[in-house]
């Protein structure tokens, strides 16, 4: 029992004190999984990250959900979710259900004309960090102008751009490989 | 009703959310937007600026709050447990054989078709956005000034949508 306590409070807290979401979660959450309680190795946080970016769904999340599951079965990996979601829940709707009725507001909607802009930088500061990090390459830029042009002109859904891009991927690294 | 809808285009935006939040704005836009109209371009991006300042995944935060506009508390609810479900689920089932996992040569290849796809998404999600907010002279002299403070500067987005946020209130 003691044990569910601190899982669910550990998750609370990384929930409450991570803003931006993501990446920006990674050493809190480092800090309490691995150092504090060592509830998991450094070589498993690796691993899990691993396996967060090549699985569906937030960073945070997959950690809750993995360390839950090892420190206390399945009971424990749902008190570990529950604990990362429940602070920015509350918050959101509190936000939702009080302030955004203010949104009409003059002073507000002005704020907003200058907000949208930045959360459009935002967005291109993402951008430019992936393509920074990814070490671009010619086919990887013909893929990506790919997904723009299948997304924003033939209104294509993302699932089936996701699904034809790992099956394509995998048929030719497969056959690649079959040929050596 | 909707809470059927809701609940499985939620549950979809987990299921195909590779790479962070921002790659899931073109099919959160497609699911909310396009299919069901609960909301328009301009709504939801005045809802990912308050959610990029409150603490939590962007992917929670966004379910939470479209969810709740569109069905109330409830909708929140089946917003936020749909998003999260995809992900849950598949730790759970591969956190027995984790290693075995991430040796596959499969995962590998798929992700190496699937990354860059990822930074077409989030390209996609910024022109869109861009196209709606960038609506006057101004408005493109902020975001152009955000862009470099948050790209080379390592300005803090939050801060980033406070001085944005400021600007606005002097400017128009």
């Amino acid at each position: 029992m003691e044990l569910m306590f601190k899982l669910f409070m550990t998750f609370f807290k990384i929930g409450a004190f991570t803003i931006g979401g993501g990446y920006a979660m990674l050493p809190l959450i480092q800090r309490e999984v691995v150092e504090i309680h060592e509830w998991i190795t450094e070589d498993e946080f690796m691993d899990i990250l691993a396996i967060a970016e090549a699985t569906p769904g937030p960073v945070a999340i997959n950690t809750s959900t993995y360390v839950g599951y090892k420190m206390a079965g399945v009971k424990g990996s749902l008190i570990c979710t529950l604990g990362t979601i429940l602070p920015s829940f509350t918050i959101i709707l509190l936000i939702v259900k009080f302030f955004w009725q203010y949104r009409q507001n003059p002073l507000i909607e002005k704020v907003f004309l200058g907000i949208r802009p930045a959360v459009a930088a935002l967005i291109f500061s993402a951008v430019y960090k992936m393509a920074k990090h990814m070490e671009i390459k010619s086919i990887h830029m013909v893929i990506s102008g790919l997904t723009i042009l299948a997304i924003l002109l033939l209104d294509i859904s993302p699932i089936y751009i996701i699904l034809t891009a790992a099956l394509g991927s995998i048929g030719y690294f497969k056959s690649k490989e079959n040929r050596l | 009703m909707n809470l059927i809808k809701l609940f499985i285009s939620f549950l979809k935006i987990g299921a195909f959310s590779f790479g962070g939040g921002y790659a899931m704005l073109p099919l959160i836009k497609k699911e909310i937007i396009e299919v069901h109209g609960w909301l328009t371009v301009t709504e939801f991006i005045d809802i990912l600026a308050v959610v990029e300042m409150t603490p939590g995944p962007i992917a929670i935060n966004s379910a939470t709050f479209l969810g709740y506009k569109v069905a109330g508390v409830l909708g929140s609810i089946a917003a936020t447990t749909a998003v999260v479900l995809p992900s849950f689920v598949i730790i759970l089932i591969i956190a027995h054989f984790l290693s075995k996992f991430r040796d596959s040569p499969y995962v590998d290849w798929a992700f190496m078709g699937i990354r860059p796809v990822i930074l077409g998404l989030v390209a996609s999600a910024a022109i869109t956005v861009a196209i709606d907010a960038l609506t006057s002279i101004k408005s493109i002299i902020i975001g152009i000034i955000i862009f470099y403070l948050i790209t080379f500067k390592k300005l803090h987005p939050i801060w980033g949508i406070i001085i944005a946020g400021t600007a606005g209130a002097l400017l128009f």
